[in-house]
């Protein structure tokens, strides 16, 4: 950005919601399979069919709402947003819009460690549309796929608050997290299930006049959305600079370019028609059913990660990683429950958790999952680390045994003998051993060689397969040597 | 050649005939056939016949009655059904070229609840296009007649269904009112028609004209046969959201109860020269004929229902812009061959929709556009809910509003379609009910002084109140005596 410009931004957010079936229908919301298998007379909008609106979609609705702090409805009404295109098969989009289910709210948001709140506007309750399929039959026409369509999306606005890149993908990552956290949502931003939408505008530095905006669509990730805006911020800048006007216009994202270029001006807006769905009554949420709601309320990324830091004396950055999605969250608390409480076995668990465990996931393409590994599992491979029965090869081993095939920790490190010796006389007679085979090196050590005692220790571990206590073997030798 | 005395009976005295073993239901099934055979070239009431299926159903409630089962009062008796139900397997046009081939994969709700009572369906009846129209004239495969006078209309837009009825093609019917789509078809055809409570029948698999006003209802000859239609279509469905939780209750029950100590509410509104001197006669006695039989008069205002048929012609054709949007020639119906798919599109709803949708798509599009809304649809309805609280302050005096249901009798065949202003107010007495989601009836009222054509009582009641209306209607029918059956149609 230029010193001249600030950059204001709202952020649009379309998340599809993971009920197993449609908005108003009975149909699956799985993603992919065939084009039109996933679909029925409501959804293919047949003459005479009429919705009947899921309840779990306002359930979590509600859900979302109430975890962003916004005032849910007691009466919200669906509208039709009338449009023709190919892939909306009524000729309108069952949405809502003069009275949404939730209004106000925000997103808290740390940022180079200063603490930011973006608010919303409002968030609403929609039916997703269809995909055009381009190029895909034999003879080059295109096709509808309307698997998607009735879908129920969230639509999710926020106030023009964003005032930096950073700042927009920094709330892009927060709503994200929330919606995974409340498994209302996947957050999969390529598969589309997770959509955004950004409205870029400038204004002279300290003016609180917002400029001239344009809605940029496309991004589906957040690197796009960075470099979109960063775009935008140029092209925009540009026009300005050289004493012209922004058009407000929806402009498309082209990955290939990195560039955003016009779709449709305000002219060529739809207008869309707004009017209640006559076909659905209003939507009441009763406050006993609001109430309800909020106590199934998980705890949240930011009140958890606040919580690691305060009780669990954990970094800012371990406590990011171990709330960054929900399941990593609920592994770490039920293993340190499992523990049995205490900081220092909790910074234990988050280091396994966040170190030797991600990467045996990583390697198994596992994602976020643990393999067989079980919270209980983990307090035990823990507890034999504190009891000096276990080292790092051994966890290491213990760890990826645990991963694939599950089990006690103790009986596998039985099993597979990985205990560490710590047993005096044992770790004596190997270090005996090593001090007679390389006189040489025990000669330089004693001349003053010190870092010799690294290799000393090494040939004392390996004497002992790994298995040596390396405190013990440490103590040994460096009371044998006199050090 | 009139018709047959079988098919001249009531579905209640069919229905007796049947459990007694007299007839079969194949062999009314039969007669009922062989009566549109030869009646509807000139009549033209029916789009389509299903006569297999007619038959089969007959055979199937004959050995049902066989094992001493009977599933309803309709169980074994032809029905049809306007074109605008939704019959897995059958072609369902509504009326309009544009759905022309469409065949449905599922029964809409009143028709499963119809053929799961025993009915025999025997094919789908003429219709405006969309319902959108008082004369049958905006059918795209040429009107239905009146039966009454084959020059004039049956009315509409469930004409097919009034005039198939009145010429004893079926014993009953299904239509359904936006604007007065069932009563003034049965008031011009001299049937029984019943708009119930919006929410009282289930609308999913009806091909929707305006969503918040639209509901299906029945035409028969007499009031006890349209009860007993009513009571097996009427109740909830998880398929249609706004129809009603309420309790569905038998409409044949207190209906011979008689009218003494009902309070009839007139409208000076409905009866200030606003219609034919004829029609204002025959309901005027209709009105004295209560009185003496021990109902009670009442004068009641209804001020506002002077913008019910403004009002309706925002809010009637708003909902339908919306409604017609999906007929774009991809999924089903028509397809104009074209270059492009702007073309196709084009092409498609040019050739396939009349005049009287693409005016009122035009209308409704209108009305809804930015900087129009409030001015239009919002205001219209502000007017709604004012047209119901007239309604709701007379009910606290009376029972239930009487009136005309048209201002004419049957018109002659083109004699208002270039009008379609003239055409409109063909409703202006049965708007204000489904704009205030009321219940209303046409019942007939003898005939026209000079004409001798049907003139029809409306019966208006509060929500849900379907029973006072059935009560009520049967009392004139009984005092009125049996219709007479049209001539015309021999």
């Amino acid at each position: 950005m230029t010193r001249e410009w600030q950059l204001v931004v709202g952020l649009e957010v379309h998340a599809q919601l993971l009920t197993r079936s449609k908005i108003f229908c009975g149909c699956p919301t799985t993603f992919g399979g065939e084009p039109n298998t996933h679909v029925c007379p409501v959804c293919l909008g047949m003459p005479g069919v009429l919705p009947a609106l899921n309840r779990q979609v306002v359930e979590f609705a509600v859900r979302t709402g109430l975890a962003l702090g916004c005032a849910i409805q007691e009466k919200s009404v669906f509208a039709r947003k009338n449009y023709f295109y190919p892939d909306l098969p009524k000729g309108y989009q069952v949405s809502q819009y003069e009275l949404p289910i939730c209004v106000g709210g925000g997103v808290d948001l740390t940022l180079d460690g200063v603490e930011r709140r973006v608010r919303l506007t409002r968030i609403h309750m929609e039916e997703d549309a269809g995909k055009n399929l381009h190029g895909v039959a034999a003879d080059g026409s295109s096709g509808v796929d309307l698997n998607r369509a009735g879908v129920p999306l969230l639509e999710i606005v926020s106030e023009p608050d964003i005032r930096s890149i950073d700042e927009a993908v920094e709330y892009l990552k927060s709503l994200r997290a929330i919606l995974m956290f409340l498994g209302v949502n996947d957050g999969n931003l390529e598969e589309g299930s997770f959509r955004c939408d950004a409205n870029v505008s400038l204004m002279p530095v300290g003016s609180t006049v917002l400029g001239t905006r344009c809605e940029l669509k496309n991004m589906n990730s957040f690197r796009f959305l960075r470099q979109a805006i960063e775009f935008e911020v140029r092209r925009q800048s540009e026009i300005l600079e050289g004493g012209g006007r922004v058009v407000q216009e929806t402009r498309l994202f082209d990955p290939q370019r990195g560039e955003t270029r016009s779709m449709r001006s305000k002219e060529e807006a739809h207008d869309y028609r707004y009017f209640p769905e006559p076909d659905l009554p209003p939507v009441r949420v009763p406050a006993a059913w609001i109430e309800e709601v909020r106590r199934s309320l998980p705890e949240l990324p930011r009140a958890r990660a606040a919580r690691y830091q305060r009780d669990l004396s954990l970094s800012a950055y371990d406590a990011g990683l171990l709330t960054a999605d929900r399941e990593t969250a609920e592994f770490f608390d039920a293993s340190v429950r499992a523990r049995g409480g205490g900081a220092e076995s909790a910074k234990r668990i988050a280091n396994l958790l966040t170190g030797e465990v991600a990467r045996l996931a990583n390697d198994a393409g596992a994602g976020t999952s643990r393999g067989k590994l079980t919270p209980e599992a983990l307090a035990g491979v823990v507890r034999l680390t504190e009891a000096g029965t276990l080292g790092g090869p051994g966890i290491r081993q213990v760890l990826e045994e645990l991963f694939r095939q599950g089990g006690d920790p103790a009986v596998v490190v039985a099993s597979r003998g990985l205990a560490q010796v710590s047993d005096e006389s044992a770790v004596e007679g190997a270090c005996d051993a090593v001090l007679t085979a390389f006189p040489g090196e025990v000669e330089r050590f004693r001349a003053g060689e010190s870092k010799l005692l690294g290799f000393l220790v090494g040939q004392v571990m390996k004497g002992m397969k790994g298995k040596g206590n390396p405190a013990v073997v440490n103590a040994m030798l460096k009371r044998k040597l006199g050090a | 050649m009139s018709a047959p005395a079988l098919l001249d009976r009531s579905i209640t005295d069919l229905a007796g005939a049947l459990s007694r073993r007299e007839v079969s239901s194949e062999e009314v099934t039969r007669a009922a056939l062989a009566r549109i055979e030869a009646t509807d070239e000139r009549l033209h009431a029916f789009l389509r016949v299903v006569p297999e299926r007619a038959i089969a159903s007959a055979r199937g409630s004959d050995a049902r009655r066989a094992r001493g089962e009977v599933r309803s009062p309709l169980d074994g008796i032809p029905i049809g059904l306007k074109d605008i139900f939704l019959t897995k397997g059958v072609e369902t046009t509504c009326g309009s070229r544009i759905l022309a081939g469409f065949v449905p994969p599922f029964d809409a709700t009143v028709v499963e609840r119809l053929e799961t009572s025993g009915a025999v369906v025997m094919g789908k009846l003429n219709m405006d296009e969309f319902a959108m129209g008082s004369s049958n004239e905006n059918s795209a495969f040429g009107p239905c007649r009146n039966p009454w006078d084959l020059e004039r209309t049956p009315g509409g837009s469930s004409g097919g269904s009034a005039a198939s009825v009145a010429a004893r093609q079926v014993f009953g019917a299904l239509g359904t009112d936006t604007g007065g789509s069932i009563r003034q078809p049965a008031s011009l055809c001299g049937v029984v028609g019943l708009k119930p409570t919006y929410g009282r029948v289930s609308r999913y698999g009806v091909v929707a004209f305006a969503s918040s006003l639209d509901q299906v209802g029945p035409i028969a000859r007499t009031v006890t046969d349209a009860a007993a239609m009513l009571g097996v279509i009427a109740g909830h469905d998880p398929r249609d959201q706004t129809s009603s939780l309420l309790p569905v209750p038998d409409y044949r029950a207190g209906i011979e109860e008689g009218a003494r100590g009902l309070r009839i509410g007139v409208p000076r509104e409905w009866l200030q020269g606003g219609s034919e001197a004829g029609v204002e006669r025959r309901v005027r006695e209709a009105l004295a004929a209560y009185e003496a039989m021990g109902a009670t008069l009442v004068d009641v205002e209804l001020p506002h229902s002077r913008y019910g048929v403004a009002a309706y012609y925002l809010v009637a054709p708003a909902e339908a812009s919306s409604n017609l949007a999906r007929y774009d020639g991809v999924r089903f119906g028509l397809r104009a061959p074209a270059r492009s798919l702007a073309d196709m599109y084009g092409e498609t709803r040019d050739q396939g929709f009349g005049a009287e949708p693409k005016r009122r798509i035009m209308l409704g599009t209108y009305a809804l556009s930015a900087g129009y809304y409030d001015a239009y649809y919002l205001r219209a309805q502000k007017v709604r809910t004012l047209v119901r609280r007239d309604f709701d302050r007379a009910f606290e005096r009376c029972d239930l509003v009487a009136g005309p249901v048209s201002p004419t009798v049957a018109f002659r065949l083109g004699e208002k379609v270039d009008d379609p202003l003239q055409m409109y107010l063909a409703d202006v007495f049965t708007i204000s009910c489904n704009l205030a989601a009321l219940p209303g009836l046409s019942v007939p009222a003898g005939l026209h002084p000079e004409s001798r054509l049907p003139v029809g009582l409306q019966l208006v009641g509060r929500p849900f109140d379907e029973a006072t209306l059935l009560r009520a209607a049967r009392a004139l029918e009984r005092e009125m005596g049996p219709s007479p059956a049209p001539e015309a149609i021999g």
